[in-house]
C-alpha cells in the first residue's frame, strides 16, 4: 500500500453544516458563511484564527476568491478542490495533510455547491470543449449508474423482482433516516408502495431510486491531535484518508462486469491498512456511503467488505444495514434524504459521524460508536474516484 | 474505354409514418438521427466494397451543410485514403445521372445519392415521397471485381421552365400544376429514349425505369417508354436525388444477364442510360434487395413525433441543457475514432482500446499500438439502459455497453431502439448516425443497432 496513514495525527474539534434543500433565498456565500460561523462558534474562534481553508466546490465557484470574498478573510490561504463527487472529501483530506506536516495549526475545510441555480435536473456538467464522442454527453448519471442493475441480477441470478425490492428498501431505509433528522432535505419517510411506482428516470430507477438535488454547504476545524482538547473536551480523530482515481478500465475493459467499483475496492482496503482495520463489519460502528442511487449503495456494502459479493441485496432486505441493524448505513438519510450538493456532501457525511461519535445525535443517536466511515464516489461504474476515511472517538494510543 | 458499373446497394430507413391516418404508416422516413450524410454511410457501406472507389461524390438536395462538404464525412466514417477525392453535387437528380456519366466517362466513382424528402404537413411530398440513399460503384472492371453492366449510351437534354422548386432556406418543396409539367416532359422523355436507343443499338430496352419528381410523368411512365420484361418507376415513393438509382437497384435486383435496362429520369430536362447487365450480376446483386427493404414492416413512429424530428413541432425537451457543439481541434486530433470508429490494439498484449489510448490499460505499454477498426465488427450487449433524462431530439436515449468480438469495449447510442427486446448479450452491429446538432455543428458518431431490429412493426413509439 502507498500510502503511510495519518492515524491519530489529526483530529476534527468543530464542524458546520447548513440545511440542506432548495435554498432559494441563500447564495454559495451564504452558505459558506452559515456553516463556518456554526464551526467558529463551537471551538470559540474568529475567523482569522484559521490559518488556512480548503474550499471543495464542484461547479458553484471558481478558485478560493468565493470563499475569501464571502468571510473577508486576512489575506489567509485558500485552496478550491474539485474531484467530482468526492470533492468535499478532497478538500478534507488535502486540509489534514497540511495540518499533519506542520505547515499549519488551525485549517479548515469547506464544502459547497449551489445546485438550484441552474433551473435543470440533476447535475450539469462542465466540460471542456471535446470532440462529441464522450458517453457521458449522452449518459446521464442515472443512466450510468442503473448499469449495475441487470448486471448483478446476471451475475448472482438474483430475480429482478427481488432486485428491485432491495433497490426500494434502500430508498425506504435511507428517508426513515432522513425522516428524523432537522437538516436533511427531505424529512418525510416514503412507503415501499410509493418507492415503487415512482416515475422512471433510468432504466428501472425511479425517482426515488436517485439522490434529489440540493444546495447546502459543511465544514471542518482540524488541528494536531495533540492540541485537539484544547478545543474540545470530544475531539474526533482522523484514523484514514484514502483515495483511488481508476485508470477507467472498466469502460474500455470487456472483463469489467458492472458489479463492483475497484476504485472502492482498492480506497476500502487502503484506509483499513491505515487504521489497522481487520474486520470492518465488527470493528466499524457506522457507514455514511455515497448512495447517489440506490444500487450504488447495494454494490458498496460489497466493496466496503460489510458484506459477501452477491449478498447485499439479500443483507439490505434483512435490515442488516438499518439505522437497528448490525452496521447502519447512512443513519443520517445519505443523499437520499440530503440531496447531493457536490462540495458539501463529504462533509455533511463527516458532520454525521462528528454528532454520532460525540453522542449529539438527538433520535439518530447509536449506541456509543467508536469508529466512523465515509465514502465518496465520483464518475460511473468503470471510471470514478473513490474516498474512504476513517474517524474514530479516541486516539488508539500505539497505531 | 468506358467505365462500368461494378457494385451497387441501397439504403431505407426503419421507420414508417402514417401522415394521413389512413391506418397504413406505408411512408418510410429516416430517423430523427439520419440525414444525407448518414444515410449514403449506410449505403456505400452496403455496397461492400466502398474502398474500391477511386473518388466519391455525394448527391442530394437536401445537404447537412453548405459551405463544408458533405462528402468528407462520408468519406471519413468509410475510412477512404486521403487520396480520394470526394466532393458533393448539391441538386436533384439531374445531378445524380450527371455524376454517373462523368464517372462513365472520365474518373471512376463511388457516387452516393441519398435525400430526406420532407413535405408539408399534409401535402403530397409528405405521403408520396421516400428518405432513401443509393450507391452505385463505377469504375474498371478487374478479374477481381467485374463488371455487373456496362454503360452503352448515355443522353442528356436540357429545359428551362418552372415544374418544382423550393428555396434553399427551406425544407418543402412546392410545384406547378402536375400536367403543365407532364406536357414539357413527355416528348423530351421519348427524344432521349430513342435516341439514347439508337446510340446503343437497341430496338428495345429489357426493363424500362423512368422516374421524375413529377406526379403525372411518374404515373404514365409506362405509356412512354415500354419495356420487354419490365418498365418501372419509383420503386418506393420519389425518393429525390436517390430515385434513379434506387429505380436502377431495384431492377438490378432482378435482372438476368445480358439484358438491357434503359434508365431515364425527367427532372429540368431528361437524362437517359442504356446498360447491358453481366453474367457477374447474380452473384453480386446487393444484400438487401429494394423490394424487400420496402416491404419491411419495419416500425412505426406517431406522426407528431415524425413532425418533431424533421423540426416541424416542438415538443417540450427534458429539463436538461442542450448539449455543447462539438469543437473543431478535438474532433480533428479524434477525427479517426469519430468518424472511423478506429480504435487501438496494444502491440504488446493485444489489448482493444476504444477510443484509441497512448497508454495500455491493461500492460502499460506506451506508443505501441496499431489501429484497429471496429466498425464492421459485431458486438454484444455487455449492460444497457433507457435513459429518460438526457437530452435527446427524440428522448428517451437508449445507452448500451459494447464488448466487440475480436476486442474492445465502449458505450454507444442505440438507433432505432426496441427497448422491449434489449438484453445482456444481445448482438449489435454498428451505424453512422448525427447524434444531435449544437451550435450549428452536426455531431456525427457511432451507434449500435440491435440484430434483428424486429421481427414486425408492433405499436406505435412516442
Amino acid at each position: 500500500m502507498g500510502s503511510k496513514g495519518i492515524a491519530d495525527k489529526v483530529a476534527i474539534v468543530a464542524m458546520g453544516c447548513t440545511r440542506f434543500g432548495e435554498l432559494w433565498d441563500q447564495s454559495q456565500e451564504d452558505m459558506i458563511i452559515t456553516a463556518v460561523d456554526e464551526a467558529l462558534g463551537q471551538a470559540r474562534l474568529a475567523r482569522d484564527d484559521i490559518d488556512a481553508f480548503w474550499l471543495g466546490t464542484l461547479a458553484s465557484a471558481q478558485s478560493g476568491l468565493v470563499l475569501s470574498r464571502a468571510l473577508g478573510t486576512d489575506y489567509k490561504p485558500v485552496t478550491r478542490v474539485e474531484n467530482y463527487c468526492a470533492t468535499g472529501s478532497e478538500s478534507f483530506r488535502n486540509a489534514c495533510y497540511a495540518v499533519a506536516c506542520g505547515a499549519y495549526d488551525r485549517v479548515m475545510a469547506v464544502g459547497v455547491e449551489k445546485l438550484k441555480d441552474s433551473g435543470f435536473s440533476g447535475l450539469l456538467r462542465g466540460d471542456p470543449p471535446g470532440d462529441g464522442t464522450a458517453p457521458e454527453l449522452s449518459v446521464t448519471a442515472p443512466a450510468a449508474f442503473s448499469l449495475l442493475d441487470p448486471a448483478y441480477c446476471a451475475k448472482y441470478g438474483v430475480d429482478a423482482g427481488q432486485m428491485r425490492e432491495a433497490m426500494t428498501h434502500v430508498a425506504w431505509k435511507n428517508h426513515v433516516n432522513g425522516a428524523r433528522n432537522p437538516k436533511a432535505q427531505f424529512r418525510s419517510e416514503v412507503s415501499k408502495q410509493k418507492i415503487d411506482s415512482a416515475p422512471k428516470v433510468a432504466g428501472r430507477l425511479g425517482v426515488f431510486d436517485c439522490s434529489g438535488v440540493s444546495d447546502g454547504a459543511a465544514c471542518a476545524l482540524i488541528v494536531r491531535a495533540e492540541d485537539a482538547y484544547e478545543y474540545t473536551d470530544r475531539p474526533i480523530f482522523v484514523k484514514a484518508l484514502a483515495l483511488a482515481a481508476g485508470p477507467a478500465r472498466g469502460s474500455v475493459d470487456p472483463g469489467y462486469d458492472f458489479t463492483t467499483f475497484p476504485e472502492v475496492v482498492r480506497s476500502a482496503q487502503d484506509a483499513y491498512a491505515q487504521a489497522g482495520i481487520t474486520d470492518p463489519q465488527q470493528e466499524i460502528s457506522l457507514a455514511e456511503v455515497h448512495d447517489c442511487f440506490t444500487p450504488t449503495e447495494l454494490v458498496l456494502m460489497e466493496d466496503l467488505g460489510f458484506c459477501d459479493r452477491g449478498q447485499a441485496w439479500k443483507e439490505s432486505l434483512s435490515g442488516a444495514f438499518d439505522a437497528d441493524g448490525r452496521l447502519p448505513v447512512n443513519v443520517d438519510g445519505g443523499l437520499k434524504s440530503f440531496g447531493h450538493p457536490v462540495g458539501a456532501s463529504g462533509l455533511r457525511m463527516l458532520y454525521e459521524a462528528w454528532l454520532q461519535l460525540r453522542g449529539e445525535a438527538g433520535p439518530r443517536q447509536l449506541d456509543e460508536p467508536r469508529i466512523a466511515l465515509t465514502h465518496n464516489l465520483g464518475g460511473r461504474p468503470g471510471a470514478c474516484v473513490s474516498f474512504v476515511a476513517l474517524v474514530g472517538s479516541e486516539l488508539s494510543g500505539g497505531r | 474505354m468506358t467505365n462500368s458499373v461494378l457494385a451497387y446497394a441501397t439504403y431505407l430507413p426503419f421507420w414508417r409514418v402514417d401522415p394521413a391516418s389512413r391506418g397504413k404508416a406505408g411512408r418510410i422516413v429516416a430517423s430523427f438521427d439520419e440525414d444525407a450524410i448518414t444515410m449514403s454511410v449506410a449505403a456505400a457501406r452496403s455496397t461492400g466494397c466502398p474502398d474500391s472507389a477511386e473518388s466519391l461524390v455525394l448527391v442530394t438536395s437536401s445537404p447537412s451543410y453548405l459551405d463544408k462538404t458533405n462528402a468528407t464525412t462520408v468519406h471519413a466514417a468509410l475510412g477512404l485514403d486521403r487520396r480520394v477525392p470526394a466532393s458533393d453535387a448539391i441538386g436533384t437528380a439531374r445531378s445524380t445521372l450527371a455524376a454517373v456519366r462523368a464517372a462513365v466517362a472520365g474518373r471512376g466513382s463511388l457516387i452516393v445519392a441519398a435525400d430526406v424528402r420532407t413535405g408539408r404537413p399534409g401535402s403530397a411530398d409528405e405521403r408520396t415521397g421516400c428518405d432513401a440513399a443509393a450507391a452505385v460503384l463505377i469504375g474498371t472492371p478487374t478479374p477481381q471485381r467485374p463488371a455487373i453492366a456496362d454503360v452503352l449510351a448515355t443522353v442528356s437534354l436540357t429545359e428551362e421552365f418552372l415544374d418544382r422548386w423550393r428555396l434553399p432556406t427551406e425544407v418543402s418543396a412546392s410545384s406547378w400544376e402536375e400536367r403543365f409539367g407532364y406536357e414539357q416532359y413527355a416528348p423530351l422523355i421519348r427524344e432521349a429514349a430513342t435516341a439514347a436507343l439508337d446510340d446503343a443499338g437497341v430496338a428495345q430496352a429489357d426493363h424500362v425505369v423512368l422516374t421524375s419528381p413529377n406526379s403525372a410523368v411518374a404515373k404514365r411512365a409506362s405509356t412512354l417508354v415500354k419495356g420487354v420484361h419490365s418498365t418501372g418507376g419509383s420503386p418506393v415513393g420519389f425518393a429525390g436525388a436517390a430515385d434513379p438509382l434506387l429505380g436502377l437497384a431495384a431492377v438490378l435486383d432482378l435482372a438476368g444477364p445480358d439484358e438491357t435496362i434503359l434508365l431515364i429520369s425527367a427532372a429540368d430536362g431528361v437524362d437517359a442510360l442504356v446498360l447491358r447487365t453481366t453474367g457477374a450480376l447474380g452473384s453480386r446483386r446487393q444484400p438487401d434487395p429494394v423490394a424487400a427493404a420496402a416491404a419491411a414492416d419495419g416500425r412505426v413512429v406517431a406522426y407528431p413525433t415524425y413532425l418533431s424530428w424533421r423540426g416541424l413541432l416542438d415538443m417540450e425537451p427534458p429539463r436538461r441543457p442542450e448539449p455543447d457543439r462539438p469543437a473543431g481541434p478535438p474532433s480533428a486530433r479524434a477525427a479517426s475514432w469519430k468518424f472511423g470508429l478506429n480504435g487501438s490494439r496494444c502491440t504488446a498484449c493485444g489489448f482493444v482500446h476504444l477510443p484509441p489510448m497512448r497508454v495500455c490499460r491493461a500492460c502499460g505499454a506506451v506508443d505501441q499500438s496499431e489501429p484497429v477498426s471496429v466498425r464492421d465488427s459485431g458486438g454484444r450487449i455487455a449492460t444497457f439502459t433507457v435513459d429518460r433524462l438526457a437530452y435527446s431530439p427524440s428522448p428517451p436515449v437508449v445507452d448500451v455497453v459494447v464488448d466487440f468480438d475480436g476486442g474492445g469495449r465502449a458505450t454507444f447510442e442505440v438507433a432505432d431502439a426496441v427497448p422491449d427486446t434489449l438484453g445482456v448479450g444481445g448482438e449489435v452491429t454498428m451505424v453512422f448516425r448525427r447524434l444531435f446538432t449544437a451550435g450549428g455543428v452536426h455531431n456525427y458518431f457511432w451507434k449500435a443497432r440491435q440484430v434483428p431490429a424486429v421481427a414486425r412493426a408492433s405499436g406505435e413509439e412516442n
